[in-house]
């Protein structure tokens, strides 16, 4: 449809919508009606809102809230004199980044696992899955609290401590953090190994036989056959991965939000707090958007090569006409030589 | 008859074991297979350690804990964890109003949604491209920054501590997660053959009718996998739920069993001091008690409808076809 020449698009401007077309259009706007509802209520309003609050120093009297205009006064105190928010914002995106491919490669891997023909998939599904029915915020916290957040049979102490002699600081501390609470990381990736693993129960079988006729080795099969066909659930993942942590009630960063919002100092409260919050959501914005530019940039091998072999094609197109125009000419020229020479032919203008 | 009975290691050759342990064209090697048999298991064990090291804690009585000779094995089952977990969780009238904090958003979030994926895979009207768009990005968004504002709104409308703060936003498609399922729903209502609904409307159905009829009893998997997801999402939410409906500052009487357990030592601590026999004081025990209880119901449920919970992401065609 989105691939149309010049002369269908003409026709179809022509072509006025009809009856039934309109009374469709109108019912599907009925039906997301609610939607339309919610976002302005939801979404745009309290948006637009929080921009506003963000600007400003909010104070709660009996009278009701006072407002005071401060410009960008809050988010010049958040990056100057808050003493948690920046170092935990640090903390967030640097995790962050570390731990998404972590979990998106661990759940691809595992899954990779429960694709091969193996007994008590469904067994494993279901311990894996375990996690995505469990995890929430207040009980991460109780089970790290105890201890249980780590495997004490690995000994985390000397890994991290191996970390830090070949690291510099600031890179050895989120890594060594990551051993420390692998568990709670690995239970991040429920989801994504579900999606991961339908994902490959969906490409056929005929293609790795194939290439496996061909001479192709396991491991080309991956990269050549698994990867590319898997690579738009990699995104998902991602972007699902990043969001996941984000709103996890372990996050340091949205219980300094609240803490802002219901802190009843001067300087702090609702402007603040939104200020906040709109530095975070920039943050996470951006991290997804890294993400989606980083996995969308490379295009696929054969499309690659295509684009070379069209490319060439173009060129050689080029060149010949080239010579054709060159060539065409030269024979004009010869030919206008010719006649200001005036040359004579025995038998044509017969000047003798 | 002495030439019969060799012995059963000579028929092995090289290359036969070779063959057994790295597998053929057709057959996986032993090798492969014990390889990935034994990554599972290990990785099997430290999924479930946490849940383990849970419930043999939760039965440990003071001495056994302390006692350093016992690891995982408690010498008695000690039940008295729990019951005094429970107790000052309050664990009955919590898990009644968990139920319904989780239960009735989680419907009004399947009605709105369902009607909503529908709107959008089954019809065609200009923006349709940019309704998604915005579904897709307010996925991405995080619930923070339109915190504040609702927070307010909420409690210019007098609903906040009420279930109505939840019920609302779900009703109109803008729950917790509510993209998702909306595009979940989406996908879903695409793979109906239109010729279906143009046939029953051909017979005189309306767009209500079709939809209710046809479209929605061909979707019984996204429903359930939506009605499923919604509910544990909505379970297991504690930031927003303490906001709306507990209350920070003040506390409305609604509660749900995580945030009891985030409350946990405080609730304990104010419960040993009524109480009228004697309590122990808070100790890891209690503490595992009254996290293996908070999720003790959604794990019940788990186990029941496994199948569904497993199979679901297979079904909805997020991955699609």
């Amino acid at each position: 449809m989105s691939k149309m020449t010049k002369q269908e698009k003409k026709n179809r401007k022509r072509v006025k919508p009809g009856r039934l077309a309109r009374r469709e259009a109108i019912t599907g706007l009925l039906f997301i009606s609610p939607w339309i509802v919610g976002a302005c209520i939801f979404l745009a309003y309290p948006l637009i809102t929080s921009f506003w609050y963000a600007l400003n120093n909010i104070r709660i009297t009996p009278m009701g809230k006072s407002f005071t205009f401060v410009g960008h006064g809050n988010f010049t105190q958040i990056i100057m004199s808050d003493p948690d928010f920046p170092t935990q914002m640090i903390d967030y995106i640097t995790s962050t980044i570390l731990s998404v491919p972590i979990i998106v490669v661990f759940a691809l891997i595992i899954a990779m696992m429960l694709n091969e023909n193996i007994k008590g998939k469904g067994f494993f599904r279901l311990i894996f899955f375990l996690p995505v029915i469990i995890v929430s915020g207040p009980i991460l916290g109780m089970l790290t609290q105890q201890g249980a957040g780590s495997i004490t049979a690995i000994d985390t102490q000397a890994i991290s401590g191996a970390i830090e002699s070949f690291l510099p600081h600031a890179l050895a501390e989120p890594i060594s953090e990551l051993f420390e609470n692998m568990i709670t990381i690995l239970w991040y990736s429920g989801v994504q190994i579900l999606i991961f693993l339908s994902a490959l129960q969906k490409i056929d079988r005929s293609m790795y036989e194939a290439a496996k006729i061909d001479g192709g080795s396991g491991w080309e099969c991956f990269w050549k056959i698994t990867l590319p066909t898997v690579k738009p659930m990699i995104l998902l993942n991602c972007v699902y991965t990043v969001v996941f942590i984000s709103n996890n009630d372990q996050n340091a960063i949205i219980e300094l939000i609240k803490g802002a919002m219901f802190s009843g100092t001067r300087e702090k409260g609702y402007g603040y707090a939104s200020a906040m919050a709109w530095m975070y959501s920039v943050v996470v914005v951006l991290i997804v958007c890294i993400f989606a530019v980083l996995l969308l940039a490379r295009k696929d091998v054969y499309e690659r090569q295509i684009r070379k072999y069209k490319k060439q094609v173009r060129k050689e197109k080029r060149l010949a006409k080239k010579i054709g125009r060159r060539s065409a000419r030269n024979a004009k020229k010869i030919q206008k030589a010719r006649q200001k020479r005036g040359y004579k032919t025995y038998d044509g203008s017969g000047d003798y | 008859m002495a030439r019969a009975t060799t012995k059963w290691y000579q028929n092995i050759t090289k290359d036969k074991v070779r063959k057994l342990l790295m597998g053929t064209k057709d057959t996986e090697g032993l090798l492969k297979m014990l390889v990935i048999y034994a990554l599972l298991i290990c990785i099997g064990f430290i999924y479930i350690y946490p849940i383990i090291y849970m419930i043999s804690n939760s039965l440990m009585s003071l001495d056994d804990l302390l006692d350093s000779s016992i690891n995982w094995i408690p010498s008695s089952l000690n039940f008295s964890n729990y019951a005094q977990a429970a107790a000052s969780m309050d664990f009955w009238k919590s898990l009644g109003q968990s139920i319904l904090i989780a239960g009735v958003p989680t419907l009004c979030n399947v009605v709105s949604c369902s009607l909503i994926g529908y709107g959008l895979a089954r019809f065609e009207f200009p923006g349709k491209k940019i309704v998604i768009g915005i579904i897709i990005f307010s996925f991405i968004l995080p619930s923070q920054i339109t915190m504040i504002p609702t927070y307010v709104l909420y409690s210019n409308m007098g609903i906040l501590g009420t279930l109505w703060s939840f019920v609302l936003p779900s009703l109109l498609g803008m729950g917790i997660n509510g993209p998702i399922f909306i595009l979940i729903f989406y996908q879903f209502f695409r793979q109906v053959p239109k010729v279906l609904i143009e046939a029953a409307q051909i017979d005189g159905a309306g767009y209500l009718k079709s939809f209710i009829r046809i479209s929605l009893p061909s979707a019984v998997p996204a429903l359930i996998t939506v009605t499923l997801f919604s509910f544990v999402w909505y379970w297991n939410e504690s930031y927003l739920t303490e906001m709306y409906v507990h209350g920070v500052m003040t506390d409305s009487g609604w509660t749900s069993l995580v945030i009891q357990l985030d409350n946990f030592q405080q609730n304990y601590n104010s419960y040993a001091q009524t109480a009228t026999n004697a309590v122990t004081s808070i100790n890891e025990s209690i503490n595992m008690a009254g996290t293996m209880l908070s999720i003790l119901p959604l794990l019940l449920m788990y186990f029941v409808l496994q199948r569904y919970f497993v199979e679901s992401i297979d079904r909805t065609g997020i991955t699609g076809e």
